[in-house]
């Protein structure tokens, strides 16, 4: 037999059992060695959510010293407020940025305008009489025009092989034109009000104390019945699972920021509506990118092209998917703008939206260098930047510092972002 | 090691388990190769070696069809087949592992091992099962330099990105045979080692495996038989306990062309 290897004395193979052997770390029982492990994540350039936590104290404490309103209840509900149409738009800027493999960016430099598209073609067919669609029909056809933008962006994108960056600067203005060109025709002044009260709704509504509550409570359990389930599923099956005592503290983490933001909104007005709206996206794209084989292979798709493409996967419909996601979600974000405002007009999506948008999904923990970022990001760097905003207008800064200051503010994200990707690279070499 | 049971991959004896007979392929006026006989068995370690265009990624790249060759037969398991491409080469159990190991540096080692493949329940990602089978596939090579298959692919060695891409291979029920194009070009000695070791376990385990590597050290170690390419053609199969390395090298460089095909060497090398 030609098959014996003198030089590798191979022991008879293990019985086919899923018994363990000793060629893995036993399962990490110990809070000390979790923590141990997290922490060397993190100066391996795996930050997670730190650079936000600290970003939101640093925020707290300039604002809150400056500016008495900062920490009140009517702020904090009005933050919750400003910061819907930029989350919406984040999260699916997050898709984008996440199938950018290393050189080219990936990016969509038209999502403002393409939301105030939708919602101006919402606000367009909600006017009474003309056409005077049901609200949740005004809805759809904004959602389906925007869609199919994102659409015809990836096909030239991908099949005429334009570069993203290149592509959606050319949309920038188009995009731009047709929202001056729709609102300067349909209304001499240039503004469209809306008319439908659920549409105004959306973005202004607040829900009821009880109902706050009850939500609150069921984000809390909701939560800590996926961790303790994800724990139990690995323990069964011997493998690593995270230590009860941190699932606990986690769980007690989130129920009292969870509680606590119920508790200072009900002394004001309430929970807004969107919040939760934005909570049913954040949870359905989540469990889009992290538990199913498509967002799998989103992520190898920014991880390597061409590993993915080996491994059967069609790399440009994963793409395409990706645009029409994001064109989806600048739908709901042009949705909830339109409803903010109580109306477009030729400048909706302008100014700083853009910038808010992407710096939201960077300042969250999205890698600009692609394949590495969560949807949640959107909503934490939503609330950082919005925030920002917000103080400086209660301080009332001029509007160029504004843009300093949120010019500043992106860079020091861009700059977290490079400096871990260079981390994450390094210890990859050894 | 339930992979290799359950693949069917036992030794048989002589008979190969693939067979090229006359094979040959053509860019244009260049033949890479001409008339080529390769053959290799279940259970054994087949080294393919020659020179820098020799041919010898042109036969792997024959074999799985990604550039069907344009003459010459091929048997695997005893039947006539005809591979189309690597999808076809999958379908019969022929898994390669490229020098490019075409890894995402961004997904763990289980979402690396799965890609394109992930087990789904309901429309759900599987991790505890897939997990669990990664962990049991390495376990079965003896892969134990890994600290978890959690890790992401890159925090990885050069010599255990190797072994997950071998895993990777493996893994599927039904492979029966391993092409490793230079698996230990990039790595130092211990790596070099490491991976070593695990060519041999897969022949034990009763793969075919086919290492091409032009490091005769490597190949001394651990290979059963010599193939030696040279200007696309087929110029000895050599048994390693029957051979020096002198001899490989002399074949080589100066080994008997069988065929002078209507050109000049200078055509053929070119
Ligand atoms: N796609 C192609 N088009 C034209 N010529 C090719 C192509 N692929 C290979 N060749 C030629 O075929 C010959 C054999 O090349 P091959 O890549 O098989 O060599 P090799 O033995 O793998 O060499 P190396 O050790 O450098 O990898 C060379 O002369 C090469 O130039
Ligand atoms: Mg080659």
């Amino acid at each position: 037999m030609s098959g014996d290897v003198e030089s590798t004395p191979t022991p008879p193979a293990p019985p086919a059992a899923s018994r363990r052997t000793s060629g893995f770390a036993a399962p990490t029982t110990g809070v000390g060695d979790y923590l141990r492990q997290r922490w060397s994540a993190i100066k391996a350039g795996e930050l997670g959510a730190l650079p936000i936590i600290f970003g939101l104290i640093v925020i707290v404490l300039i604002f809150g010293t400056l500016e008495d309103q900062f920490l009140t209840a009517r702020n904090f509900t009005n933050l919750l407020l400003q910061m819907a149409p930029v989350a919406a738009l984040a999260m699916g800027i997050v898709f984008i940025l996440l199938i950018a493999d290393g050189e080219v960016v990936s990016i969509d430099l038209s999502v403002a305008f393409v939301a105030a598209v939708g919602g101006v073609v919402m606000t367009l067919l909600q006017r009474p009489g003309d056409p005077g669609w049901p609200w949740w029909l005004c809805i759809i056809g904004a959602l389906v025009i925007t869609t199919a933008i994102g659409l015809l962006h990836a096909l030239i994108i991908t099949k005429l092989g334009v570069p993203s960056f290149i592509l959606t600067l050319a949309g920038f203005l188009v995009w731009s034109g047709v929202v001056l060109w729709l609102t300067t025709r349909f209304s001499t002044a240039g503004t469209i009000r809306i008319q439908d009260d659920r549409l105004v709704d959306i973005a202004n509504n607040f829900l009821s104390e009880g109902i706050g509550w009850v939500i609150g409570v069921a984000v809390v359990v909701g939560y800590a019945f996926v961790q303790v389930r994800t724990m139990q599923a690995r323990q069964a099956r011997n493998l690593d699972a995270k230590p009860l005592p941190i699932v606990v503290a986690q769980v007690v983490g989130v129920a009292a920021i969870v509680l606590w933001a119920v508790w200072v909104a009900n002394s004001d007005r309430g929970v807004p509506q969107i919040t939760i709206t934005l909570g049913v996206f954040l949870l359905v794209w989540t469990f889009v990118t992290t538990r199913t084989a498509f967002g799998r292979h989103i992520y190898a798709v920014g991880g390597s092209p061409e590993a993915t493409r080996r491994a059967g996967i069609n790399v440009d419909n994963i793409r395409i998917a990706v645009f029409a996601i994001n064109g989806f979600m600048a739908g709901v974000g042009g949705v909830i703008l339109a409803s903010r405002l109580r109306s477009v007009a030729t400048n909706t999506g302008g100014g700083n939206l853009l910038l808010n948008v992407i710096a939201a999904a960077v300042i969250g923990g999205t890698s600009l260098f692609g394949g590495s970022g969560r949807v949640v990001s959107a909503l934490y760097g939503a609330l950082v930047i919005t925030a920002i905003q917000n103080g400086m207008d209660l301080l009332g800064l001029n509007s160029g510092i504004k843009f300093i200051i949120t010019g500043v503010v992106l860079l020091l994200a861009v700059l977290v972002d490079s400096i871990s990707k260079r981390r994450r690279a390094a210890r990859g070499l050894t | 090691m339930t992979t290799a049971d359950s693949s069917g991959a036992e030794r048989s004896g002589d008979a190969p388990l693939l067979r090229c007979e006359g094979v040959s392929k053509s860019f244009g006026a260049v033949h890479a190769l001409y008339k080529v006989d390769f053959e290799v068995r279940s259970g054994e370690v087949m080294a393919l070696v020659g020179d820098n265009g020799a041919g010898k990624s042109t036969l792997i790249k024959g074999i799985v069809g990604i550039y069907p060759f344009d003459e010459g037969t091929t048997t695997f398991a005893g039947k006539r087949v005809k591979i189309h491409g690597p999808k076809d080469a999958a379908a019969l159990g022929i898994e390669v592992v490229y020098q490019d190991l075409a890894l995402a540096d961004n997904l763990d080692v289980v979402g690396n091992m799965f890609l394109g493949r992930e087990i789904v329940k309901l429309g759900v990602l599987d991790e505890v099962a897939m997990e669990h089978r990664a962990q049991q596939t390495l376990e079965g090579l003896k892969v134990t330099t890994l600290r978890s298959v959690r890790q992401t692919v890159a925090g990885l060695s050069g010599g255990q990105r190797q072994a997950v891409a071998v895993a990777k291979a493996v893994m599927w029920g039904d492979s029966k045979m391993i092409i490793l194009d230079e698996p230990t070009a990039a790595l130092g000695v211990a790596q070099t080692r490491q991976v070593l070791d695990l060519v041999g376990r897969l022949a034990h385990q009763g793969y075919a495996v086919v290492l091409i590597s032009h490091n005769l050290h490597d190949i001394f170690e651990i290979a059963d038989r010599i193939t030696v390419l040279r200007l696309g053609q087929q110029v000895g199969v050599m048994n390693r306990r029957e051979c020096t390395q002198q001899d490989v090298v002399h074949a080589i460089t100066a080994g008997d062309m069988q065929f002078v095909p209507g050109m000049d060497e200078d055509t053929v090398a070119s």
